[in-house]
């Protein structure tokens, strides 16, 4: 038979419980209200319209996913993800990308235009950092809204797997405390759960002489950036894998994990779509390794003949990577391409680790025997784009430097055949001959 | 001139089989298929009916894979065989000789002529036609009748049940799946399956299917007399050995294709592997006739070693299998309900009733492990299995078997106490940690 034969319909809806329309119903009116406060109706009171446009609509997402609780059992339940025009690339998927990445270019570039918006979040501003809100505050705290209420989501949904909630539970506690309400408090910008070269500026020798100028706080901050890349970060990933990062700590993970969870399926598994990352990341990480050790060759040198070149080359990378990719597409494109596209393409952190994870780590997902069925919903359900499958059907345990360990994997499988562990380096990647040849 | 090897059947058999002939031999191998061009996952079916995968995610090979390997796939109905011209004939009236030709037709749904078992809506599910006959026969309808109670019949359940379609599931035996399950087990899968609001009638037989004016199923009647009003009914009595291909051939058969340890028929040249082959002598404590994708698999691996010139006879191994009975995942190893002679089994199952650690032994040593909702690792199981480990030493090293996610929580020393405690005198202590690489390259752990 000819597969395109094969015609698989969207089911007819279930009845959704009071509670789930009650949930909708506010979300739905909380995002009226946030419409409305683009206009300067917000000076009425802006606790009333922050109330109204930021709260409400998490509050009827909240009850939303809690409704869930009592109409299913615990386990995987991904019914239906690959009919509803939100999850499969359909028009609802549309809409939510075009918003999404049209909402990301209002913050960076036309704050103006977001004004009324902003205003709404002044008396939280205030109460945090004494500071009037401006741009990067709305982003911020919308970002550390969207991880909390879509980690209860995440959370809810994997109520059978511990290894989920926990690691949900990470992601949530990093991305409010370290990389929200700290940098609030400390008022200078510094986030730290990133590190150079995720954050390229914080080992630019601009910031270590603002930093270190500024006192014993900003010499911590330096040496904390300092320590985490070139110390921590080999460590903790020779035991641990990337994981202890990309799916655990860094806040671009805790949006993949949250809001992005939805999306993982239209991560592309193809080898065409590996050959391109693998060009693309490594990339990146040569360029930005390249313009960091050119602006301290500039600092130290002043008659370096490139200074120039670099500082306007530096200038091109944050807005193309930095911005464009990390920020409107990294975010933006979730309903299209998955969660992960800046991890996977772009995030020269990810290529640090990666490289770490692949040649100096005890990390690998071992394979159970001759056990796998070859069903895919392993490498269907893999943010990063890997066929998982394609190891696990041939007893090879899956060692690849994308693999973010979010577990999702494992928790998918229906025989019981992948298992994230730690163990000796040495013949990880040997093949389970034994059981398949 | 290199050989011709066709392979009829492009399952988990056939294309096990063309991969490893591929890797030792530079012979022309065709493959012929009628049910899709492209090898899939046959139980990820149900995967794509709910919506987890699109077809395209449950073939386990990009297409390109088979023009880089040279295995030409032939989109074809293959009707017959001619075994003296050493040909295959096709209902497009195209022809192909073969130097040597393996069948791996699968099986086909078993029909136990009932009344009304061909009415529009009464179906099976095995292949990707009966996939697109079921997304046709389950629109817009509000309830199903299941008839048997295995591994498909559960499967189709959770199927329709995503779809929101009420379903009624029957089964001959006094509980689910009994022959294969032990007694705890099977009764544990039981009150499963009910969670999910399947409404399970064990010990329930159908009598006939009855039909409206435009021949579509209205309802079914048990061999008690009570009619069930239902617009699919789903027949998944077992599968049998698929063997129309052989007809008018000398190649022998009984239920399926006959076949030596070597899977090789009585006509030469000619193997049979997977569903469709018969052993003429079962292995011990074996089936003549295995129908589980791991024994297709690993037939095919034997046959490829006989194809290339090294005759190698097929090692059914220590026994393994494993399923997923809607949320419980089951593993088993060994011998588990095979009442062995002076078998004893220590049980424990979680207070929540939805996982169990069964481990079946003798005097001398373990023979089975069953698990339900737990993973265990396959090679330290087998090990034991296979090195005749004595219950203590299992118990005292179980930690390693443990195959679950980080985090999760481990059972093992419940179950080391369950067995103190049957056992006065018996002391035995677990040491606590998984310790893996310890059970599988160190020489000291015995």
């Amino acid at each position: 038979m000819n597969e395109q034969l094969i015609n698989i319909e969207s089911p007819p809806e279930a009845d959704h419980s009071v509670l789930k329309k009650t949930g909708l119903t506010l979300f739905s009116i909380g995002m009226l209200f946030f419409l409305i406060s683009f206009s300067s109706v917000t000076d009425f009171s802006p606790v009333l319209f922050f109330i109204l446009a930021i709260l409400l609509p998490c509050v009827g997402a909240l009850i939303f996913f809690f409704a869930q609780l009592k109409g299913t059992l615990p386990g995987v339940r991904k019914n239906g993800i690959q009919f509803l025009s939100a999850t499969n690339r359909g028009m609802l998927g549309w809409v939510t990308a075009v918003f999404l990445t049209g909402m990301y270019i209002l913050i960076y570039w036309f704050p103006e235009l977001l004004e009324n918006l902003i205003r709404i979040f002044d008396p939280l501003s205030y109460t945090l950092n004494g500071n009037p809100a401006n741009q990067w505050f709305l982003y911020g705290t919308l970002y550390t809204l969207a991880v909390l209420v879509m980690g209860v989501r995440m959370i809810i949904q994997n109520r059978h797997n511990k290894y989920q909630i926990i690691r949900t539970f990470s992601v949530m506690f990093f991305q409010l405390i370290l990389a929200y309400l700290i940098p609030m408090f400390i008022q200078n910008g510094f986030y730290f759960t990133y590190f150079w070269p995720l954050k390229p500026e914080y080992l630019f020798p601009s910031s270590y002489s603002y930093l270190v100028s500024s006192g014993g706080l900003g010499m911590f901050m330096f040496f904390w950036a300092a320590m985490m890349i070139f110390i921590a970060t080999p460590v903790l990933t020779y035991f641990y894998g990337k994981r202890w990062y990309c799916s655990w700590v860094c806040g671009c993970g805790a949006m993949a994990e949250t809001l992005g969870d939805p999306y993982r399926q239209n991560s592309d598994k193809s080898l065409t779509s590996w050959k391109i990352e693998r060009w693309m990341v490594h990339s990146v990480l040569v360029i930005i390794t390249v313009i960091t050790a050119m602006l301290w060759i500039d600092n130290v040198n002043e008659n370096f003949i490139l200074g120039e070149f670099v500082h306007s080359a530096n200038k091109w990378y944050a807005f193309f990577i930095g911005a464009m990719f990390a920020g409107v597409i990294g975010v933006g494109f979730y309903p299209l391409m998955g969660s992960r596209v800046w991890c996977r393409f772009g995030c020269p952190m990810a290529a640090i680790l990666g490289i770490f994870q692949k040649y100096f780590s005890r990390f690998r997902i071992t394979v159970n025997g001759g056990q796998c069925i070859s069903c895919g919903n392993c490498s269907t359900f893999c943010e990063m784009g890997i066929d998982v499958k394609s190891y696990a059907q041939r007893g090879q345990n899956v060692i690849r430097s994308s693999c973010v360990g979010c577990g999702v994997c494992s928790e998918v499988c229906p025989r019981g055949v992948l298992r994230l562990e730690n163990g000796p380096v040495k013949g990880r990647y040997e093949l389970n001959k034994e059981y398949l040849r | 001139m290199p050989e011709n090897i066709v392979i009829i059947g492009n399952g988990i058999t056939g294309i096990t089989a063309a991969r490893h002939i591929r890797k030792r031999s530079n012979s022309n191998i065709f493959v012929i298929s009628s049910e899709s061009k492209f090898f899939y996952s046959r139980t990820a079916l149900m995967y794509v009916y709910m919506g987890h995968e699109k077809f395209e995610d449950i073939k386990p090979y990009e297409d390109h894979f088979w023009e880089k390997n040279r295995i030409e796939l032939l989109f074809e109905n293959a009707n017959g065989i001619d075994t003296i011209k050493k040909q295959v004939n096709f209902a497009s009236g195209n022809i192909l000789n073969y130097d040597k030709l393996i069948i791996a037709a699968g099986s086909i749904s078993n029909k136990f002529g009932w009344k009304g078992q061909d009415l529009h809506g009464v179906q099976g599910l095995y292949s990707l036609q009966d996939l697109d006959l079921l997304e046709k026969n389950s629109r817009n309808i509000k309830r199903a009748v299941i008839i048997g109670g295995g591994l498909i019949g559960i499967e189709l359940a959770e199927m329709l049940k995503s779809r929101n379609i009420e379903v009624t599931m029957f089964v001959r035996e006094k509980s689910y799946w009994n022959s294969i399950l032990p007694a705890e087990e099977s009764e544990m899968i039981n009150r499963h399956i009910r969670e999910h609001h399947i409404d399970l009638r064990l010990d329930t037989e159908l009598d006939q299917i009855k039909g409206d004016e435009s021949q579509r199923v209205k309802s079914i009647i048990t061999k008690t007399g009570e009619e069930i009003e239902c617009q699919l009914v789903g027949l998944t009595v077992g599968v049998r050995p698929n063997i129309d291909i052989i007809r008018n051939t000398d190649i022998e058969t009984n239920r399926g294709i006959l076949v030596n340890e070597f899977l090789e028929t009585n006509i030469e040249n000619v193997y049979a592997a997977g569903d469709c082959a018969e052993f003429r002598t079962a292995f011990p404590n074996r089936k003549n006739i295995e129908q589980v994708w791991y024994t297709g698999r690993m037939h095919a691996e034997a046959i490829a070693e006989t194809v290339c010139g090294i005759r190698t006879a097929y090692d059914p191994g220590i026994w393994f299998n494993s399923a997923k009975f809607l949320d419980i995942e089951y593993q088993v190893y060994g011998l588990v309900n095979m009442k062995v002679e002076g078998e004893k089994n220590l049980y424990w199952e979680c207070h929540k009733g939805n996982k169990s650690i069964r481990i079946v032994y003798t005097d001398e040593c373990v023979i089975g492990f069953n698990l339900m909702g737990i993973r265990y690792r396959q090679e330290v199981c087998e090990k034991w299995i296979r090195e005749k480990f004595r219950i203590e030493k299992v118990l005292e090293n179980l930690g390693e078997a443990n195959f679950d996610p980080e985090f999760f929580s481990q059972y093992e020393n419940e179950l080391v106490q369950k067995f103190n405690s049957q056992h006065p005198g018996k002391n035995i202590l677990m040491k606590r940690k998984r310790k893996l690489f310890n059970s599988l390259f160190n020489n000291s752990v015995q």
